[in-house]
């Protein structure tokens, strides 16, 4: 249960910028067609031996399609899928070392939790007493021991999600292939779990690829997101990176709470961009590096926590100040998210942490306030 | 919301409900009228003597004699024609070819039936339903007519022989007809569709994940099957074997006219001693000795699998 220190040992590890790394799984230009119906699109990933990989995307954009094809039950239409420098064409999921925990999790409805657990176990030829322990640990793992000699339909959705974890991992297989792990445990327990397994991927060495719709569990857990659209990917990056400087307006808007203003690139000097967005945001100074020409579209993107926000106009006049009036406010406990309305309509978004109790709240309803942010906080998109 | 709904639910569990009572009293009282009656009565006239009278055995019993007219009617029973059954070898015989008869054609039949009804329920979805209709198709066509046809076929001079002979597999015709193999064959023939479908039913709903799931954790598919695909169609094989076996060994029509003079069956018994002697009370003796035959292994079973392996019987979906 203990969360080890994860920080050093991640913070080195980034075999990606590394060129000299041999990838682990490799998809190279896959496409996964069903009849007319293109589930996976051109797509090309390589995700690096011992990493933590993230899938994100909207339901039905082809993440588990992505899993399968590395577990063995769908073949590439077009391309081929690589583990370890091999091709997987024509393996059988039977001799790929890879275990997949399922979406609908595919318990066995005959075998107790133990048969369940020890069902890959078995197939490997393990000596009878390394089952036994290998079970009883994975059972301890999911804190189920109670519960080894129900059946399936006897247990809780929770309780069944933990099951076919432990069955997924019971092998310590080289490639971990998680659908939706956690989605059906309470947050507590979805909390210790993630730390468990990040515990155990380090532990072992074990390559994992996981699927979550939860994006904290994406942020916490894993070394590299992938955001997926529509069968393609969108960006791959480390968590603070595609939170930070997402490259485009959807994968901005996926993660997190973001605030867009469209505008257009007017002035471009010395690693900074001007960008001019009319009556909403007036002209905003951004530090980025960006290839853009003068006259494209663009978007300003900023999340609102990076957005200050106060009574009074700035003394010095300031970069990146606009001024609306408080349009709602949203009271989450911990922080207060503000919607400023801007004169021309549109709203601004801006997180404000709960320093002191409710009562005392300075900014109401209808106040006049000044939005501020330093040239470093947002970013400029054009797609 | 749950505070208020939960306690209402209990309400009309509770309450004594006509309609519940209704429902649960129907097949009740169907079993009663339809089983439980006509099997008192066979049971009563297989304690009674055969008679040259109408009905042909003494004593009847007269409700109108009131209570000591049954006393009467009760003094005179007997145990005589259980006590037959036992003296003359001929009945443990045909008792025994019975049950060895249907056995054997019930493993005949799941051998037959079982990748039959795996076939169609790992056809096409959109075909399932027509393949369905296929194994129905014949029971539209009388159980007796369809029997019938199997003489035109297995005889010396039949379909079977001149097809045969015309292959050059055999050079002169063979004798299946009135053998122990036609009757298997007819058997086998007539009872395929009460295996297929209880086990084209379990195999059916079975989640085509589970197997991904074996195939991932390293069980190569022939492995699969047999610790995935089989206990989970085990409830389908049981309902199959207990709809062929019981039947079968009762089974009068398809030896009497597929089997040869040797083919031993209880039915067959059963139905010279009812109609070639007469003998009512022996016949239902004979018909009471069999019904315990099978109920009473079936009675065990049931009770062990409640046990015991209860919920491989109602595996949940
Ligand atoms: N066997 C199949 N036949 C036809 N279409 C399929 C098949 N499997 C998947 N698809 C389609 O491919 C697309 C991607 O499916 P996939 O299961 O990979 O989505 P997903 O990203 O995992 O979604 P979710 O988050 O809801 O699990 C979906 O639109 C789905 O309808
Ligand atoms: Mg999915």
């Amino acid at each position: 249960m203990a969360a080890k220190a994860i920080g050093p040992v991640r913070r080195t590890f980034a075999p990606w910028d590394d060129p000299a790394a041999p990838p682990f799984i490799e998809f190279r230009n896959v496409t996964k067609r069903f009849g007319d119906f293109v589930a996976v699109d051109n797509l090309s990933l390589t995700i690096y031996e011992r990493e933590f990989f993230a899938l994100l995307g909207p339901s039905g954009c082809g993440k588990t399609t992505l899993m399968r094809m590395v577990a063995g039950f769908e073949e590439p239409t077009e391309g081929e899928v690589l583990l370890d420098g091999q091709d997987l064409a024509g393996v059988p999921p039977y001799r790929r070392p890879t275990n997949m925990m399922f979406q609908s999790y595919a318990l066995f409805p005959h075998m107790t939790i133990e048969a369940n657990i020890a069902f890959g176990l078995k197939q490997d030829r393990m000596p009878k007493a390394e089952i036994n322990a290998r079970v009883e640990e994975m059972l301890t793992l999911v804190k189920l021991t109670p519960f080894a000699k129900r059946k399936p339909h006897q247990l809780s959705g929770g309780q069944k999600q933990r099951v076919a974890l432990a069955r997924s991992l019971a092998r310590k297989p080289k490639v971990l292939l998680l659908d939706e792990p956690l989605g059906a445990l309470d947050k507590k327990l979805r909390e210790e779990t993630q730390f468990e397994l990040v515990d155990l991927q380090q532990e072992l060495g074990l390559t994992f690829l996981i699927v979550t719709h939860d994006q904290e569990e994406a942020m916490t857990v894993a070394d590299r997101v992938a955001i997926m659209d529509h069968g393609r990917i969108m960006q791959v990056a480390t968590p603070a990176e595609v939170y930070e400087q997402p490259n485009s307006r959807y994968v901005a808007d996926f993660i997190g709470d973001i605030n867009l203003i469209e505008g257009r690139i007017v002035d471009r000097a010395g690693g900074r961009v001007w960008l001019d967005c009319g009556e909403a945001g007036g002209m905003i100074e951004v530090e980025q590096a960006m290839e853009a020409a003068t006259g494209d579209d663009a978007w300003f993107a900023i999340r609102p926590e990076k957005i200050s926000l106060s009574l009074e106009a700035p003394a010095a006049p300031s970069v990146n100040c606009i001024t609306g009036e408080v349009w709602d406010i949203g009271y989450l406990g911990d922080v207060s998210i503000y919607h400023v309305r801007l004169p021309d309509g549109t709203t601004m978004k801006s997180t404000v942490t709960n320093r002191t109790r409710l009562v005392e709240r300075q900014i109401t309803w209808d106040d006049r306030v000044w939005l501020t942010w330093p040239r470093d906080a947002g970013v400029v998109l054009t797609r | 919301m749950t505070t208020v709904d939960s306690p209402g639910r209990h309400d009309t569990a509770n309450r004594p409900n006509p309609a519940r009572w209704l429902v649960v009293a129907i097949p009740y009282v169907w079993l009663f009228l339809l089983f439980l009656i006509p099997f008192l009565i066979v049971l009563k006239i297989s304690f009674s003597l055969t008679a040259i009278a109408q009905p042909p055995y003494t004593p009847v019993l007269d409700l109108g004699g009131g209570i000591s007219g049954v006393i009467e009617a009760f003094k005179e029973f007997t145990v005589e024609n259980y006590l037959w059954l036992t003296e003359d070898a001929l009945y443990a015989k045909a008792y025994l070819s019975s049950i060895e008869i249907a056995v054997v054609s019930t493993a005949l039949v799941l051998l037959v039936g079982y990748p039959i009804a795996y076939g169609m329920a790992r056809a096409p979805k959109a075909i399932q339903p027509m393949l369905l209709m296929l194994i129905i198709l014949p029971f539209w066509t009388s159980f007796l007519i369809r029997v019938y046809s199997w003489i035109g076929i297995l005889k010396k001079e039949g379909l079977l022989n001149q097809f045969l002979l015309w292959l050059g597999v055999i050079s002169k015709p063979l004798t299946i007809l009135n053998t122990d193999t036609a009757v298997y064959i007819g058997i086998v023939y007539s009872y395929l569709p009460f295996m297929i479908l209880p086990l084209y039913a379990a195999l059916e709903r079975l989640d085509p994940t589970l197997l991904e799931a074996a195939a991932d954790l390293g069980c190569r598919p022939s492995r699969a099957f047999w610790r995935v695909t089989f206990p989970l169609s085990l409830p389908g094989v049981i309902a199959g074997c207990f709809l062929v076996f019981i039947p079968v060994t009762g089974e009068f029509v398809i030896p009497d006219l597929l089997g040869g003079s040797n083919t031993l069956m209880i039915g067959r018994t059963l139905w010279n001693e009812f109609f070639s002697n007469r003998d009512w009370p022996l016949a239902s003796a004979v018909a009471v000795v069999l019904l315990l035959i099978l109920v009473v292994p079936i009675v065990i079973f049931q009770n062990r699998a409640e046990r015991g392996e209860g919920a491989i019987n109602k595996v949940p979906m």
